[in-house]
């Protein structure tokens, strides 16, 4: 209304406050974290992984896609192929390393989505409170009546296998996980001197979560869908182990490990190739994930 | 102390009847005609409409609803599609092979982790504290069908010490608690437990790591009690968080066994929702969600009474 020039210059005045803080901030945890070896050498090990699924058409591998009968389920270390072939007489090296496009996506997607979704919900629920807050948080509480294996599995398989309806039954999954923690940070931050300040000065509430709000607790979220990670690549994976992701031939890591698991009798070392990938990823995020919450508690 | 247990069982009813609504609506997102799996592809329109009766799919939603949820009150989940059985009592034949295999591995996973989260708790910052601890962030980090696959290659293929899948030998359905039996549980059990072990472990850990950096242990000492006792004050303390853990863990293990029981073919409750999920019966897929969460659910509101029992804090509203 008349007062709309005032809250704009508000709001640009204490857009400018918490950035210059948080940049100091950052900057400390930035330095913290680039001291942990253990988070360094996962971070390491991440990159690898990330760059060799992104560039592995440039890598010069074998093609993924083309088996051939005459030459199933060698063992690792037979020249041309370093870590063997598998049941269709593919080159597991091409298949592992082209692997990782399908399942670092089908893995930290829902994680990507669940973390703007349940941010955003739990914020509000948090801030507005009242009736808001309690329809949002009763229908979280809901989902958290199912084990998060159970529920991610009801909906894919009532949805029909996939790999959207994959990403869609995890993102359903870690949205409420997230929108708890949300709204639990959200709360504890609303009534600080800080947001009232902002509210005496006649910003609007849209202005307040976005800016006050959410630069405050972002951090906090931010740590907790890192941790969660880890838990949807084990379950994009399961997903597609169990026949509900991926479908063949596409290389991806649960959807290999199905199809291997006949042959173990065979060549077991190779059929539990695709699963040391998984877990790879999955304790790198997760050692990542505890350094960067170390280093960003002040308090040590 | 009733007063409180009172309150929560109230508090559980909407939420029971929220899962059941969530289940029942888990068969209307689905794709396609639920149907399709028991009609015959030639099936004339009649037939298709009198089945469609029959199951009471024509009603509206709300109505279906109510109606199902009155005759589940009544233990009656329908009939399987694929078998026509009735679907509560497969349910909870399988029920019980699972909670066999989830008390197994709670045994294993609860008992390691709080004996190694006692340790890194006590012996903080030490090596030994690093072991235990990167055996707890393993145990979470690892996917628990691929260890389930590794256990049976070192133990089943190449050892040949252990069987790779079944629950007793000759297949037969009957669980009995002898050596011939339990030998089938062994690597199920190992599997299963990992994660509770690590999550219980890093539980542990904090826990007592945070109690005895507490100024009453520090009294307790210049009291001049021995370690022991100082030992038990601990665990006192730590119980009742501990058991929080471990109650949601098992849980966990109940309503999450689906991988590794396709893993080692274990007849329970995760082995049917995947042959329910496969033939697309879309009942059985309904009654064993619904089973399996309201075992969650009422384990959750045991967890928080047994809670309220040992911890006298904790009775406020």
């Amino acid at each position: 209304m008349s007062e709309l020039p005032l809250s704009a210059m508000n709001e640009a005045a204490l857009q400018a406050a918490p950035a210059t803080k948080a940049r100091g901030y950052w900057a400390t945890v930035g330095r913290r974290i680039l001291r942990d070896k253990v988070s360094m050498a996962c971070a390491l090990v991440l990159l690898l992984i990330f760059l060799s699924a992104l560039l592995a058409p440039w890598l010069g591998l074998e093609d993924p896609y083309k088996g051939s009968m005459i030459r199933r389920l060698r063992h690792i270390a037979t020249p041309g192929y370093p870590l063997g072939t598998d049941e269709l007489g593919r080159d597991m090296l091409a298949r592992l390393i082209y692997g990782g496009r399908l399942s670092l996506v089908i893995g930290i997607l829902p994680v990507i989505l669940a973390f703007g979704i349940g941010t955003s919900l739990g914020i509000i629920a948090g801030y507005v409170g009242g009736r808001l807050n309690t329809a949002i948080m009763r229908t979280v509480d809901v989902f958290y009546a199912f084990p998060s294996v159970l529920l991610a599995i009801a909906i894919s398989g009532a949805l029909g296998a996939g790999i959207l309806n994959s990403i869609v039954a995890l993102t359903i999954v870690f949205v409420p996980q997230i929108t708890r923690v949300a709204e639990s940070v959200t709360t504890g931050v609303r009534n600080m001197d800080f947001v009232e300040a902002a509210r005496a000065s006649g910003a609007g509430p849209f202005t307040i979560m976005r800016v006050h709000i959410l630069g405050n607790v972002l951090g906090a979220i931010f740590v907790y869908a890192t941790s969660l990670i880890s838990v949807s690549m084990i379950l994009a994976a399961g997903l597609s182990f169990l026949g509900l992701g991926t479908k063949p031939p596409e290389p991806e890591w649960g959807l290999m490990l199905n199809t291997l698991r006949t042959a173990i009798y065979v060549n077991p070392w190779v059929a539990a190739l695709p699963g040391a990938m998984i877990f790879a990823v999955s304790i790198c995020f997760n050692l990542l994930s505890d350094g960067l919450r170390s280093a960003m508690d002040i308090r040590n | 102390m009733l007063a409180y247990i009172a309150r929560r069982i109230v508090y559980v009813v909407p939420i029971i009847i929220s899962v059941a609504l969530v289940c029942f609506l888990l068969v209307h997102i689905t794709p396609g005609d639920p149907l399709v799996a028991v009609l015959p592809a030639d099936a004339s329109q009649e037939l298709a409409a009198q089945l469609r009766a029959a199951y009471g799919f024509d009603r509206p939603l709300p109505v279906q609803f109510g109606l199902w949820l009155l005759r589940a009150l009544h233990g009656d989940l329908g009939n399987s599609i694929a078998t026509g059985r009735p679907v509560l009592a497969e349910v909870m034949r399988a029920v019980g092979n699972t909670v066999t295999l989830a008390i197994a591995a709670a045994i294993i996973g609860f008992t390691m982790g709080i004996l190694l989260g006692l340790i890194a708790g006590y012996f903080r910052e030490t090596w030994i504290d690093k072991l235990a601890t990167s055996f707890a962030i393993a145990g979470v980090s690892v996917p628990h069908y691929w260890l389930g696959m590794l256990l049976v290659i070192i133990f089943s293929v190449e050892l040949n010490w252990l069987p790779a899948v079944g629950a007793g030998p000759g297949g037969s359905g009957a669980w009995a608690w002898d050596w011939a039996h339990l030998k089938y549980l062994v690597l199920p059990a190992i599997t299963t437990s990992v994660i509770p072990m690590g999550i219980v472990t890093r539980t542990v850990r904090a826990l007592t790591g945070d109690i005895l950096s507490q100024d009453f242990v520090e009294a307790l000492r210049a009291k001049g009690l021995h370690e022991r006792g100082v030992f038990r004050h601990v665990i006192k303390n730590a119980a009742p968080t501990a058991l929080a853990v471990m109650g949601l863990q098992l849980g966990y293990m109940l309503g999450g066994s689906i991988l590794i029981e396709t893993v080692f073919s274990w007849p329970g409750s995760g082995f049917l929702l995947n042959s329910a999920i496969f033939q697309r019966d879309l009942p059985l897929l309904q009654g064993t969600i619904l089973v399996l969460a309201l075992f969650f659910v009422f384990l959750n509101l045991l967890v928080d009474i047994a809670q309220a029992a040992i911890d006298p804090r904790i009775k406020r509203g």
